[in-house]
């Protein structure tokens, strides 16, 4: 492919072997996709850049049959097709390496590659000599120097993710749908992945990359699409653009309109943390909170932002280091040490670790202060519905009545209540995990005003968010992360989209 | 290949089951004689052949407690079908118990997956419906072994090759799984149900209807089960078997096959099967009153689920690159 | 952008009326089975409407439902205990002995419960000190349990104790009034009280809801899991009381497949079996409701076994119906 000047829509542009037209999705409280468009060709690699939320994975799934679309078409060369399940995906030759690795931990290597549909012997039975040799081919063909004998378990991250990649391709597929391959390997895999993206690309296939790591997008891409908030948002060939004009079509919206961060006046540190380590996750955490301080956190996901959170919370034990809180050292070995030394964490996902869906509104507010609505042990239900209309009122919650079940309520008043909860046991210091994640924009404006006004009430705050904007409107100081160590602490003039994407992504300064 | 049986949950029960026998053998060496042993196989056999169908079960994240009522029901049907027609060949009351069986497990199935009942109630359920069931048909009587023709009674000890057709049958019932299981789209998708749900719809698993599969499975093993268990009694009555589901279970948890679901092994249900098997034969022979039995197998449950909790352990994510290349 | 501060919407504390939605429950359905089994009953056969008759009834549920208060905060928490039989078993032998022994009633009382709350504690230390899933712990501990009743029982019963011991399950507070009903309805206060105005009984709907986010809510999740399984441990010792000296003896079999009819008067008050929802007035109706259809069949001379058959039903269907209901409904629309 010689690249051709093309302008956006080229009228001359054969058929995409597959596009997306007018593809919404919907879930309970949240548009995940909002009528996008899409369009993959035989031969090139299109990357779908956009920020966390954007909608890349519930795409990924509606190509995939795990969900089904509200509205819009699939088209297959040209024909409208629908897929219910994963198997007519598959049948359909769409192939995906999914993000997480949806992988079985007590099956084979090749049995994980194979499941669904394994080559069969005569009788029908399961050919395991001619599945383990495939599945031997299909990993020497990726770089993959794994047993296909091997039990999944016993196998490292990365190795687990080349299975996944080996499964992916085991599928005669005419589209190949990438998401974030290469989050969990090493260089010298990476460029054997590389290569195995210009093998596919050499034998007509439509491939579809999405990658949060720009140097990737331009290494490897002819064609990007951008999407932002469930929205398509540009189209074009990667030659014909910069990174930072990327970097600008996924941020997109002004950003000090929405954000409302009024100037607060920020006092003593109140939380310090030094030489905080933990085997596995994070290493060498190092910061201090201020009073009144908004304090972003911002990295790629799996950066071990939330990790460092949890274990400040008392979820996890750090091997190493010191917390002080007013000058004081101490120890958090549980929630309830941490909620009592007024640090309370809101988590990031909502549903299975925040709210507790199928209990009442005011019931999920007072859980953890029940010690003060309650008398001896025994319930005040008035005082518990005094305490949520309190705190429901400032974060301006829509509901019908206090005790409706929290899982009746949208995404973004359920995050309402969640804060609410968090608020109401007066906590020192506020831990929000990613606050607006995946709920509307009215809801986060209600949410960015609220952490605003309490900043000013000398709260202090720590937010970790991957929404550039968020971090950027909010966060009177950042600090960037990258594989489980803090890369940067950025202040004033230095917080710009750039300087964050780039610490957080790990380009050099030169590449700019 | 050697390493890895070494380190495995098989390689650990057998020794287990060597160990045990040793012991018995310095107290009864006449238990280890191989006549004997054959005779230990063949007693266990049922609780074999049960635990098979019990591991697909559990394999797939549910449970079985009404197979023994299942059996019971099944048995009675046989013999009280032997008794009113005895010209029924054998075959014929194989293929009815197996069917029967079957359609029972499949009842348990059905709830499972088309209600999503939690199978633990919707056994615990089954197992006295089951019960009531037997009393209803056969209104409280027994069939005594006279009601019984010589034919039905001889069947499960024929003996075949030197070994009588009950022990063939929990032979064949093994070796069957053993396609079944490691050979078979479905005995994969037994294990990727009960291993990881999520991952099987992606996979195009239709989880639900995987789990109906292991329930009907296990209901015709119990139907199967039931005749032999009669026929070699050559009694039948509302209780026989009774709390029998739970030394299947047991024989399934000693054997490594994780309550939790996406774990579990031929090998392991036999060895459970034969653990709890020797141990009801020993007990008498080593002068300890059979009354222990209950008690062995209750601890040996809870040591074998202990033991396999701590086996299995999993990992955090791992997210710093040089903690995972140090691992 | 909305305007957070100054416009306060008005949300009222309730949806409905308490009376509107009490009329709309799983308990007022339930309430109305019973009164139309009790009529049934009536009807059937003229011993029934007798207050002596009716007293005896009680005694159908008084000891299981003593367990079932208890199980059914295990089960709303998300856990389950099946080895209380076992523990009534084992706790009658070891009072049993104690008799043998010369042992009078007040140390037979500490020895029923001390051996309860003993084998609670044995269930509560393998759940939630060492994580394992309750099912197959509590099926571990049932054999284990009635195993060692076994061992010192042999096939040999218990007789011989104290006159005194007989008032606890044979003895009247007053008039028709047994001991053990009104045992039973102290108990369903307490047992109503912890689950629904304490604090802890908000633990245990938080826990059986969501564990992760109790725990991030500052829940003491092992601890509550712990005294829950102590507490079943500790009723299944008083019900070994009772039902030891209501029959007056201590027999291999005694209380043989009653984890199973707990569990189903549980499940029929509208526990749900997952966790997370139940109540226990729905329990004590669950409760009248059992011991209303087993001593109306008992009446009109149906067997035990027939009446498991009935109580297996009444499991499934309590369960099934609703889903079935909901699923028809969903189709058409």
């Amino acid at each position: 492919m010689t690249a051709q000047q093309a302008p956006l829509a080229d009228a001359a542009m054969p058929q995409p072997l597959l596009a997306l037209e007018d593809v919404t999705k919907t879930f309970p409280g949240v548009v995940a996709l909002d009528g996008v468009r899409l369009e993959l060709h035989a031969g090139e690699v299109t990357a779908l850049v956009g920020e966390n939320g954007a909608g890349k994975s519930t795409l990924v799934k509606v190509l995939t049959g795990i969900y089904q679309p509200d509205g819009g078409r699939i088209l297959l060369d040209g024909r409208p097709v629908a897929f219910r399940t994963a198997h007519h995906a598959a049948a359909a030759g769409i192939t995906a390496i999914h993000q997480e690795t949806v992988l079985f931990d007590d099956l084979t290597v090749a049995e994980n590659i194979f499941i669904g549909h394994a080559p069969r012997t005569r009788f029908g039975l399961i050919d395991i000599g001619a599945m383990q040799a495939r599945a031997r081919e299909l990993l020497d063909g990726i770089g993959a120097r794994i047993d296909p004998a091997a039990r999944l378990r016993d196998l490292g991250i990365a190795s687990k993710h080349l299975v996944a990649i080996a499964r992916a391709l085991s599928i005669d597929a005419r589209v190949v749908i990438m998401d974030e391959p290469t989050a969990a390997l090493s260089h010298k895999e990476i460029a054997e992945l590389y290569e195995l993206v210009e093998q596919l690309k050499a034998q007509g296939k439509a491939i579809l990359f999405i990658s949060h790591k720009f140097d990737e997008v331009f290494r490897i891409s002819d064609r990007f699409t951008v999407f932002r908030d469930g929205q398509f948002i540009a189209e074009g060939r990667t030659a014909d653009v910069t990174e930072d004009d990327l970097v600008r079509l996924m941020v997109g919206r002004a950003v000090d309109q929405i954000f409302p961060k009024r100037p607060a006046a920020i006092g003593d540190p109140i939380l310090t943390v030094a030489g905080y380590s933990h085997p596995t996750e994070f290493e060498d955490i190092g910061f201090s909170l201020r009073r009144g301080e908004i304090l972003g956190f911002y990295g790629l996901v799996g950066a071990g932002r939330s990790e460092v959170m949890q274990a400040l919370f008392g979820i996890t034990r750090p091997a190493k280091g010191a917390v002080r809180i007013d000058g004081k050292v101490r120890v958090i070995r549980s929630p309830a040490e941490a909620i009592a030394q007024g640090i309370v964490y809101v988590p990031e996902d909502r549903g299975s670790q925040g709210a507790i869906i199928g209990l009442p509104i005011f019931q999920n507010v007072t859980l953890p202060s029940l010690a003060r609505t309650s008398r001896h042990g025994f319930l005040r239900l008035a005082r518990e519905f005094a305490l949520t209309r309190e705190y429901t009122g400032r974060l301006d919650l829509r509901a019908a009545a206090l005790d409706q079940d929290v899982g009746t309520l949208s995404g973004g008043n359920q995050q309402k209540v969640v804060i609410a909860k968090w608020l109401a046991t007066r906590p020192k210091v506020i831990i929000l995990d990613e606050p607006t994640k995946g709920i509307d924009i009215g809801s986060k404006a209600a949410v960015h005003a609220f952490m605003s006004e309490l900043a000013g009430q000398g709260l202090s705050v720590i937010m970790v968010s991957s929404e550039i904007p968020e971090v950027l409107g909010m966060s009177d100081r950042v600090i960037v992360m990258r594989e489980g160590r803090i890369v940067a602490e950025l202040e004033g003039e230095e917080l710009t989209p750039e300087t964050l994407v780039r610490h957080a992504a790990g380009i050099s300064e030169a590449a700019g | 290949m050697l390493t890895r049986f070494l380190k495995s949950r098989e390689a650990i029960l057998t020794g287990v089951l060597l160990a045990l026998l040793a012991l018995i053998a310095i107290r009864a060496p006449e238990f280890v004689a191989p006549g004997n042993l054959a005779n230990v196989l063949n007693d266990s056999a049922p609780l074999i052949i049960l635990a098979l169908g019990q591991m697909a079960v559990i394999v797939t994240r549910c449970i079985d407690l009404s197979v023994a009522a299942n059996l019971a029901l099944c048995g009675m049907v046989a013999a009280m079908l032997n008794a009113a027609l005895p010209g029924v060949p054998i075959i014929a009351i194989l293929l009815l118990v197996v069917v029967l069986g079957a359609a029972l497990g499949s009842i348990n199935g059905l709830l499972v997956w088309k209600l999503d009942i939690p199978p633990i109630v919707v056994t615990l359920g089954t197992m006295t419906i089951f019960r009531g069931v037997i009393f209803l048909i056969s209104k409280g009587q027994w069939v005594n072994a006279h009601e019984m023709s010589a034919v039905f009674k001889a069947f499960p000890r024929a003996q075949i090759l030197g070994l009588p057709v009950l022990t063939w049958c929990a032979i064949l019932t093994a070796g069957a799984f053993l396609l079944l299981i490691s050979r078979t789209p479905l005995g994969r998708a037994f294990f990727a149900t009960g291993g990881n749900p999520r991952a099987a719809v992606y996979a195009g698993i239709n989880t639900g209807r995987t789990q109906f599969a292991a329930f009907t499975l296990s209901g015709a093993l119990a139907g199967l089960t039931g005749y032999l268990w009669v026929s070699r009694y050559a009694v039948a009555y509302v209780d026989i078997a009774s709390g029998f589901e739970l030394d299947v279970v047991a024989a399934c948890v000693i054997g490594g096959v994780s309550i939790a679901g996406g774990i579990g092994s031929v090998g392991g249900a036999v060895l459970g099967a034969l653990f709890l098997g020797t141990i009801k034969n020993a007990l008498p022979v080593v002068n300890i009153s059979p009354f222990w039995q209950m008690a062995i197998s209750g601890s040996a449950i809870l040591i074998a689920v202990a033991f396999n909790a701590r086996a299995n352990r999993r990992q955090g994510r791992v997210i710093l690159k040089s903690a995972e290349h140090a691992a | 952008m909305t305007d957070t501060a100054a416009t306060e919407r008005h949300i009222p504390d309730r949806l409905s009326r308490p009376g509107v939605r009490l009329l709309r429950s799983w308990e007022a359905l339930l309430l109305i089975v019973a009164v139309l089994i009790f009529t049934a009953n009536s009807f059937a056969s003229p011993y029934f409407l007798d207050a002596w008759n009716l007293s005896d009834a009680t005694f159908n549920f008084t000891e299981k439902a003593m367990i079932g208060f208890a199980m059914a905060l295990l089960i709303v928490s998300g856990e389950i205990d099946l080895s209380v039989a076992a523990i009534i078993a084992l706790a009658s032998t070891a009072m049993g002995a104690a008799v043998q022994a010369g042992a009078g009633t007040p140390e037979l009382l500490a020895i029923g419960l001390g051996v309860g709350l003993l084998c609670g504690t044995f269930n509560a230390v393998f759940v939630t000190v060492l994580g394992l899933p309750s099912i197959v712990v509590t099926i571990g501990t049932m054999s284990l349990f009635r195993g060692l009743s076994s061992i010192v029982l042999g096939d040999q019963a218990y007789g011989g104790y104290p006159a005194d011991f007989a008032w606890f399950g044979q003895g009247y507070v007053w008039w028709v009034f047994s001991v053990e009903l009104v045992l039973f309805a102290l108990l369903a206060v307490g047992f109503g009280a912890l689950l629904h105005l304490t604090n802890f009984g908000r633990a245990v709907y938080a826990i059986g809801n969501n564990q992760t986010a109790a725990l991030f809510s500052g829940i003491r999740v092992r601890r509550v899991k712990f005294l829950l399984f102590l507490m079943t441990g500790l009723m299944s010792g008083l019900a070994a009381i009772c039902l030891t000296s209501r029959l007056g003896s201590t027999r291999p079999t005694i209380a043989l497949g009653w984890e199973l009819e707990v569990v189903t008067m549980v499940v029929l008050g509208g526990v749900n079996i997952l966790g997370g929802s139940g109540t226990i007035p729905g329990v004590v109706i669950a409760a009248f409701v059992m011991g209303l259809v087993t001593f109306g069949l008992g009446l009109l001379n149906v067997p035990g076994i027939v009446m498991q058959v009935f109580i297996g039903l009444l499991l499934i269907g309590v369960i099934a119906l609703p889903r079935l209901w909901s699923r028809i409904g969903a189709r058409r629309r």
